[in-house]
């Protein structure tokens, strides 16, 4: 059990996933304008990476490993991953509507979120059984939906501040990020 | 003439990083020291040649629904093979790229350009694409890899300008990655203007 | 040329076609680098194990064994020797108590579980400690571990009233890296009382 929390608060705070491991920058940018839209690509992000990372670490362990073909992993991965989205949006279309309409644009996106493959690829690195890998997936997705929460809600505020013409937009939003990043970093030695 | 200008277009008019923001994983995570930089940069460059290449040959025998998958395909092919040469021939920079290599897969300039240009050009103007954005990457990965190893050690390349103990170690952490980016985003817009 | 067009056949025979070609290359230069990626891997574990204990003539990577420290939780250790007989040994030693992320030493050590040499081979810790891991304790005085035996006590930094001064602003980097020499050392006195 001590373990299982241990990992949780590891992959939430300590190791955040955008903050500190630099993955999943991508939405964490594109997405974060708006702290409706934060939410639905968290939720997204949330239910892909825990799907995804159970399927790759079965197949892991069933086939690349007894078969010694450690050397697909990447390909193997992303078709999977990529379907996985495809799957997912026609399923939700279909069973929930209403969710549909506040996650599928999200969805397509998810394919190219590196932190979704990059979370399939450190359980296997890191040596994680299922059920670590699965908690790890679940608390970095945590982890993920946090930090593009805050971000959308600083940046919502940002818009109505007064910034430098260049600096609009983009480049004072990643210095926004590098400060919070400096926040996330006291969490480390916890 | 025609090629120096897609190059030229692809590298400093849409440059990926400081333009378009793609691909902003491995920018911000491999680049504590101009070397990392440049190292990923190159393999990120190669990649994408290489794909460009691939996928402006077959375009016309991939059906439509199924080109996405096709592209993933052939980008990660590209990217394992760089992985297994990498790992065999020089292993000091599987170590300092580590699993920035395997998510090259992901990075979204590749596909980005494989859909946008590759998809509907000739192999050579894809291949030209190929070049000018992967150095339009490369030279912006090196770039932030060394401002920010330059105020983090006080070295560039390993060479050393002022002591190491003046530097602020925090950009060589992750926030100075989030705050230089930002701060040389801002400095290419005024520029440009 | 026409665009091949989207009916069904077609997608399954080019998704088809692209991934068995894909697979097809990626195993052949597997094949082909596997030796090389194999002899990259086993030079960096000689050239740390030569930086970590005395001479020897024998192959320690062939004779590598799992030692169990603690149920499901196991080291490698290399024993050294000249002409047959056991001279020490290099372990590698990984401990989850860095600050963020595991650290990995090769230690070395002799027949009286003295330790003779050690070498950070990788960390997450802050850029720049793994190179002052390495220089500061084989410092002066009580910062230097090289002739300490651990046994089965185990080593300390000074703060939890122990003998070994950590790295200044360091405390948790020095903590972990006295764990895994810990363990290495623990790994070594069960190899010892099993081969006597």
């Amino acid at each position: 059990m001590l373990e299982y929390i241990a990992i949780i608060v590891s992959a939430i705070f300590v190791n955040n996933v955008v903050f500190a491991q630099f993955l999943g920058i991508c939405p964490f940018l594109g997405v974060s304008s708006r702290l409706k839209d934060a939410v639905g690509m968290g939720m997204a992000v949330t239910v892909v990476m825990v799907i995804a990372t159970l399927v790759t670490s079965l197949l892991q362990i069933g086939v690349l490993e007894p078969f010694g073909l450690g050397y697909m992993q990447t390909i193997l991965f992303i078709l999977v991953i990529a379907a996985l989205v495809q799957m997912l949006e026609i399923i939700i279309k279909k069973i929930a509507p209403a969710l549909y309409v506040a996650l599928g644009v999200f969805l397509p996106l998810i394919t190219t979120n590196c932190a979704v493959l990059g979370v399939a690829i450190l359980v296997t690195q890191k040596g994680m059984n299922l059920g670590e890998s699965l908690v790890y997936a679940f608390a970095t997705a945590i982890g993920f939906t946090m930090a593009l929460v805050i971000f959308a809600g600083i940046r919502e505020q940002l818009e109505l501040s007064n910034v430098a013409r260049p600096m609009r937009g983009v480049p004072i939003a990643l210095i926004v990020a590098g400060i919070l990043a400096m926040a996330f970093m006291g969490f480390a030695g916890v | 003439m025609k090629f120096l200008k897609t190059i030229y277009n692809s590298a400093v008019v849409e440059n990926p990083t400081f333009v378009l923001l793609l691909g902003m994983c491995p920018t911000l995570g491999t680049t504590s020291s101009a070397i990392n930089g440049l190292s990923m940069g190159l393999a990120t460059m190669l990649v994408l040649i290489c794909s460009n290449c691939v996928i402006s040959a077959i375009k016309n025998l991939v059906p439509d629904k199924v080109r996405i998958p096709v592209y993933i395909v052939v980008i990660a092919t590209f990217v394992t093979l760089l992985q297994l040469l990498i790992q065999a021939y020089a292993p000091a920079i599987d170590e300092s790229l580590g699993i920035f290599i395997p998510l090259i897969v992901v990075n979204c300039v590749l596909l980005g350009r494989a859909e946008a240009f590759a998809s509907r050009h000739n192999v050579v103007d894809s291949m030209a694409d190929g070049v000018g954005a992967g150095l339009g990457f490369t030279v912006a990965l090196t770039l932030l890899g060394a401002c920010r190893e330059f105020l983090g050690t006080g070295s560039i390349a390993t060479l050393q300008i002022f002591p190491e103990s003046w530097g602020a170690l925090l950009f060589v952490l992750a926030p100075g990655a989030f705050i230089m980016l930002g701060f040389l985003i801002a400095i290419y817009r005024s520029i440009k203007d | 040329m026409k665009k091949l067009s989207s009916t069904l056949p077609n997608m399954v025979i080019v998704l088809t076609l692209t991934t068995v070609l894909a697979g097809f290359l990626l195993g052949l230069v597997n094949s082909v680098t596997e030796a090389p990626r194999q002899k990259v891997a086993n030079d960096k574990r000689i050239s740390s194990l030569q930086s970590v204990v005395a001479e020897f003539n024998n192959e320690p990577l062939a004779e590598a064994v799992k030692i169990e420290i603690a149920e499901g939780d196991s080291v490698v250790v290399y024993p050294t020797r000249i002409d047959g007989a056991l001279t020490g040994a290099a372990i590698e030693s990984v401990t989850h108590e860095g600050f963020s992320g595991d650290i990995t030493l090769m230690v070395g050590f002799d027949l009286n579980g003295a330790l003779i040499g050690y070498e950070v081979t990788k960390h997450a810790e802050t850029p720049g400690l793994g190179s002052k891991m390495n220089e500061w304790f084989r410092g002066e005085g009580a910062r230097n571990v090289i002739g300490l035996t651990p046994g089965t006590e185990g080593l300390k930094v000074t703060k939890d009233k122990g003998q070994v001064d950590a790295i200044t602003a360091a405390t948790i980097s020095s903590r972990a890296f006295l764990d895994a020499i810990n363990r290495a050392a623990n790994a070594w006195n069960i190899y010892l009382t099993n081969n006597n």
